[in-house]
């Protein structure tokens, strides 16, 4: 099959989610730029790739596939027997790893992308943050940082004892709100403080990181 | 070991898990939960979601919550058992299946819930739904359902040819979606229309109908 490649950029936190997921299974893979500041994911020949317009669009192949978490499933399904397991055994491990992987994206994803938009993106575009949205948002997350901290006072990871997708779907968020105020919600929980700590500095989180400074 | 299910069945949420055992035939019991009388935020079953969210099931000691998680869990452990909802024998098809599944998730459920919310659960609570809220749902809805369009003129279902769970996913809250004004937005969609006929018609979805009884008077 040709090979993998990854239409998206850098900066993108879902693209970032994929190039992780990639690192991690050691599997190499061709990072196609796609220029936002230009519109080009709302025109084809992206839309073709994705019809919903949103970085990032992955190929291998003849097969292709939008939707990070998607595309993460994929990966892991495609190749079990390289790098990183990331996935948990079938059938009661791979339902825990569901599951915390639906609380990413439901629980956890949401509130915390609302806050790195208030508190990181928008100064980019010359907008300031409004602190009654930060301030809702922060105490939705730490409800759910809560959670969290008891889940990983029971567990070394989300799904389990090892490093799964469950950890890996949060890094780009998680890693923008480190450079903001709500790191103090992280900080103040011991477990999740240490569990954020030891995912970040995983080498194919820090391949990612590097990719931006190119 | 029995299967158990605790949950409301109004609940969108937990119209996808029971649709999800009806389609492959698992026995099960169902445990009810009085969300009106907030039993869903008790001692008892947040130590089963400490979310505090329906639905949440129970397989012998294993105890799973995200009704999405459940479905998949379901889907896997069964796998040979009744409709194959996740093309487990084929990686591009249980690819696209999971694809489709991340688009319901992402894209076009919370496009709809804030709709359903305005004219279902806001009257509940004694207000008038929001028009400007539904108008900029409905905005973003029509995009959303422009892509689904263009998708289902080429494929019988979401994810190809044959029914999986990415089309299953939608039904509960379409249910509910489809008895507001703004139906006319699949309604005008004819393959998006006739899809929804479709999937809506199959007999694991309708014996969950009779307990959808949100708006009813």
């Amino acid at each position: 099959m040709a090979g993998i490649k990854v239409h998206g950029a850098v900066y993108s936190t879902a693209t970032q989610r994929v190039s992780a997921c990639l690192y991690e299974k050691e599997v190499e893979f061709e990072l196609v730029p796609v220029d936002m500041s230009t519109g080009a994911h709302k025109q084809q020949p992206f839309l073709s790739l994705n019809p919903f317009g949103q970085l990032p669009a992955f190929e291998h192949g003849d097969l292709k596939l939008f939707e990070s978490r998607a595309i993460n499933q994929y990966i892991v399904h495609e190749f079990p027997n390289k790098g990183t397991q990331l996935t948990c055994p079938v059938s009661k491990g791979l339902g825990i790893l569901s599951m915390w992987m639906e609380v990413e994206a439901h629980q956890y994803d949401p509130v915390a992308s609302k806050l790195a938009w208030e508190l990181a993106f928008k100064s980019m575009f010359g907008m300031t943050a409004d602190l009654a949205v930060v301030e809702e948002n922060e105490a939705k997350l730490a409800k759910v940082l809560d959670i969290y901290e008891t889940r990983l006072s029971q567990s070394k990871y989300l799904a389990g004892e090892s490093f799964s997708l469950a950890d890996l779907h949060h890094l780009p968020v998680t890693q923008v709100l480190l450079g903001t105020q709500t790191k103090k919600l992280f900080d103040s929980r011991p477990h999740v403080c240490a569990w954020i700590a030891g995912i970040t500095a995983r080498p194919a989180w820090c391949k990612v990181l590097a990719m931006q400074k190119h | 070991m029995t299967i158990k299910l605790h949950g409301a069945p109004m609940s969108t949420c937990t119209a996808k898990v029971l649709t999800c055992l009806h389609e492959k035939g698992i026995d099960f019991e169902f445990v009810p939960i009085n969300l009106l009388a907030g039993e869903q935020k008790q001692p008892s079953f947040v130590a089963k979601n400490p979310f505090g969210l329906v639905p949440v099931l129970e397989d012998g000691d294993f105890t799973i919550f995200e009704s999405r998680a459940i479905t998949s869990y379901l889907a896997e452990k069964f796998k040979d058992s009744g409709c194959d909802l996740i093309r487990h024998g084929n990686i591009k098809e249980s690819a696209m299946v999971k694809v489709w599944m991340e688009v319901e998730s992402q894209q076009y459920s919370p496009a709809v819930s804030p709709i359903f919310f305005q004219y279902f659960i806001v009257p509940k609570r004694g207000g008038s739904p929001d028009q400007a809220i539904i108008d900029e749902s409905s905005g973003k809805l029509g995009k959303v359902l422009d892509v689904y369009e263009q998708r289902l003129s080429g494929a019988k279902y979401l994810a190809g040819d044959f029914f999986s769970l990415a089309d299953l996913h939608h039904l509960g809250l379409t249910f509910y979606f489809m008895k507001t004004p703004c139906a006319r937005l699949i309604n005008e969609r004819p393959h998006v229309k006739a899809w929804w006929e479709d999937i809506s018609s199959r007999p694991a979805f309708q014996k969950v109908v009779p307990g959808m009884t949100l708006g009813a008077k």
